[in-house]
């Protein structure tokens, strides 16, 4: 196996938690993995990405070569297509569809639909609206994971023993909303995805 | 499974812990601000103490750790690219001395300038010093190179530079580990010969490091960070550092099979290369930095054969990519989907509710009275105040600089002179220049934005915030009159107007310190009690 993901969003949208998870459970399954992170002044309310690479085989560059990412999993629509270059051909974005706006010139949120769906099969998750109905509007970025979790190529088991690791310290309530959150997503994913 | 998912930076910490460090010094800055915080996160695990605060600034915390290393035990000193030209001088000169206890200095350099004010190469410090140099290209031999450059540190009775790049200081992957070993035992060495670099010492021990640059280079050719990658062909690539990650990823992208030169350590193991050049037509230099190899091996009047930055087969700047490598070997780049035209650029801001745009909208305000608004600033979060909608500073250079510039501007004779400084900023490098320019009876203000942390790298601790800053202001000669504190905040407005207005009319050194705790940091510390209670 060998997947290629950009993560993108907003500093402090919560994607280095996402990259968190799915690199301990790709550490638990035995795959060789790598991970950037952006750290320091571009992460002060600026676009934030994480290149994700899980492998089965060697992997060498941190980095992923523009047009060879599967999957462009973004917190933020507006976000996920200023990664578009890296996008391989056949290959998707799953993305949130909650507009961070922080800039005056934002574009409109149809402009960006638009775009969005002239992509190959779009993931579009309404994720802010699922994260409040798991109990905590901040597991925006979990429900994302779980629409992500089927075309990632790792276990659910995995990606959820994962999740509970990371959240351990801050108890077992938390933990809970988060796979919630997680299981909204992944079941919103598989919904879109069966049909036609 | 015995891995550890750890960045760059971690493994490096790790690695340091593991080789038995009694201590690490660091002033923060990114991207080298993760591995002193490892080890802070990680001390209390250790079977010994490890001492981690953090040092007012990098020429202090190289020093320290030089005095660990007298002392006997292997110290750690951490720092940014730029922090190395603050230490340079210590730097420098511990060559000369030697040490004792092993002494790595870890420094992350910054290509494309991510979060930084240029993209020096520390590899040009590693040469200028003479000292070895290492440059691992993964997470996991960052671990190990770190283990071992404590034992080439104590081998060789010299410093060891261990360079890495923003890349592999902020990517994660795997780490094993190896076996703790126990940290040394006191055994201060009483060696003045050594450390005492009056003219007739320094020259001794200067040639005792000059004599020493044959046993250097013999190192590196041993080095398994040096290494051939067997191939086929008539053309090869060097890769330096992280830039072998790339050359790699096109090999297997591509399905290639040129011979690739790998370099971890320096000095240049010289026969690696010479062989490397006899069994290669054309070589291509990738590395991640400045063209300093490049340059050497091409010559004074260039080989035609080299291909790299200096002739435009690499980008003259900025950090390497797979795509950058490929293109270099002549591979025609594939189509990809452009960016859409309706994206916008989101650039980095001063959080919502900082009590820095606070201070700006006050001083902005005051400052638009005057003929001349000049305000020369300084590093940290409030540099984001020369962005709009500010636009309310207008230098940034290096650590410190906002009061020695104004001092400067001043003695010119600029009305009003006007210094922006952080509190961390400002005992990293600010004090020194206060005392000039109150010796001097320069008529400045110098504005303290005391956020009561080191905010724009995560919020570390900083040397000195609220009342110990206004003890040292008074120490330094600062007249009470005209030392004055303010709470930047939208409800102040009337207020904060008032005393900057008088304080920048004043005809002498004032100080304005603006105190409010950054939010972030606020936020962070109250999650933390929430979770522990
Ligand atoms: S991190 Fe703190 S100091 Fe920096 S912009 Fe945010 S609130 Fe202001």
């Amino acid at each position: 196996m060998h997947i290629n993901i950009i993560l993108a969003g907003v500093g402090g949208q919560g994607i280095l938690s996402i990259a968190a998870v799915i690199g301990r459970a790709a550490l638990q399954s035995n795959l060789t993995i790598r991970q950037t992170e952006v750290h320091g002044m571009s992460q002060r309310g600026g676009a934030v990405q994480s290149h994700l690479r899980i492998s089965d085989r060697e992997i060498y560059s941190d980095l992923i070569a523009e047009g060879t990412a599967q999957m462009i999993l973004s917190v933020e629509p507006h976000e996920a297509l200023r990664y578009l270059p890296f996008l391989a051909p056949e290959s998707r974005i799953i993305t949130s569809i909650d507009p961070f706006v922080n800039v005056e010139n934002y574009p409109a949120i149809e402009d960006i639909l638009a775009e969005l769906n002239r992509t190959n099969r779009p993931v579009l998750v309404n994720a802010a609206e699922l994260a409040r109905e798991a109990g905590n509007a901040r597991t925006s970025n979990m429900v994302m994971l779980g629409a992500a979790a089927p075309y990632i190529g790792i276990a659910t088991e995995q990606l959820e023993s994962a999740i509970g690791e990371l959240f351990h310290a801050k108890g077992p309530d938390i933990v809970d909303i988060n796979i919630r959150a997680f299981r909204k997503g992944q079941e919103l994913s598989q919904t879109q995805a069966t049909e036609p | 499974m015995n891995k550890h998912l750890l960045l760059g930076a971690e493994a490096i910490a790790l690695g340091a812990l593991d080789a038995g460090i009694s201590g690490v010094y660091a002033y923060p800055g990114t991207p080298s601000t993760e591995i002193t915080e490892y080890i802070q996160k990680n001390s209390d695990a250790q079977e010994q103490p490890v001492r981690s605060s953090w040092s007012a600034n990098e020429k202090t915390a190289y020093e320290a750790a030089l005095g660990m290393s007298y002392a006997g035990k292997r110290s750690l000193v951490c720092m940014k690219h730029v922090g190395l030209n603050v230490a340079a001088d210590a730097f420098i000169n511990s060559a000369i001395t030697g040490v004792n206890g092993g002494l790595v200095v870890a420094v992350a350099d910054d290509p494309s300038m991510h979060s930084s004010q240029n993209e020096q190469d520390s590899r040009v410090y590693g040469k200028f010093a003479m000292l070895p140099v290492l440059e691992p290209s993964s997470q996991q031999d960052l671990y190990t190179a770190t283990r071992e450059a404590f034992d080439l540190s104590e081998s060789v009775k010299l410093p060891v530079l261990l360079r890495l790049t923003t890349r592999l200081a902020h990517s994660r992957a795997g780490v094993e580990r190896t076996l703790a070993r126990m940290q040394n035992s006191l055994h201060a060495l009483y060696a003045p010969e050594r450390f005492v670099l009056i003219p007739q010492n320094a020259r001794r021990q200067y040639n005792v490091l000059l004599g020493m640059q044959k046993e250097l280079e013999k190192r590196s050719e041993q080095s398994w960070l040096n290494r051939l990658i067997t191939g086929t062909g008539s053309r090869g690539v060097i890769a330096f550092g992280i830039a072998f990650n790339y050359t790699m990823e096109v090999r297997q992208t591509f399905g290639l099979d040129f011979p690739v030169l790998q370099i971890g350590q320096y000095p240049l193991p010289r026969k690696q290369v010479e062989n490397f050049f006899t069994s290669c037509d054309t070589i291509l230099v990738a590395e991640e930095g400045y063209p300093v190899y490049e340059e050497l091996l091409r010559g004074y009047f260039g080989n035609q054969n080299i291909k790299g930055r200096m002739d435009g087969s690499l980008p003259r700047a900025g950090e390497l990519n797979a795509d950058i490598i490929a293109s270099g070997l002549g591979i025609e780049p594939k189509a990809v989907m452009p960016v859409p035209d309706i994206v916008v650029q989101r650039p980095p801001a001063l959080c919502k509710g900082c009590g820095h745009r606070d201070l700006y909208d006050a001083l902005t305000a005051v400052m638009s009275s005057f003929r001349e608004h000049h305000v020369f600033s300084d590093i940290g979060c409030y540099t984001l105040g020369a962005l709009e909608p500010f636009n309310a500073i207008h230098t940034c250079v290096d650590m410190g600089a906002s009061i020695t510039m104004a001092k400067g501007a001043a003695d010119a004779g600029l009305r009003p002179a006007v210094a922006v400084i952080g509190d961390s900023t400002f005992t990293h490098s600010g004090m020194t220049g206060l005392l000039d320019a109150i010796n001097d009876r320069s008529p400045l203000t110098v504005i303290i934005a005391d956020n009561d942390t080191t905010a724009m790298t995560g919020g570390q601790q900083s040397s000195a915030t609220g009342s110990k800053l206004l003890d040292i202001c008074r120490g330094l000669g600062v007249e009470e009159k005209h030392l004055r504190t303010i709470v930047p905040l939208k409800s102040h407005l009337e207020e904060n107007m008032t005393v900057l207005k008088e304080e920048i009319s004043y005809d002498g050194v004032s100080v304005v310190i603006a105190q409010r705790e950054c939010i972030e940091t606020a936020a962070r510390k109250k999650r933390t009690k929430v979770a522990s209670t």
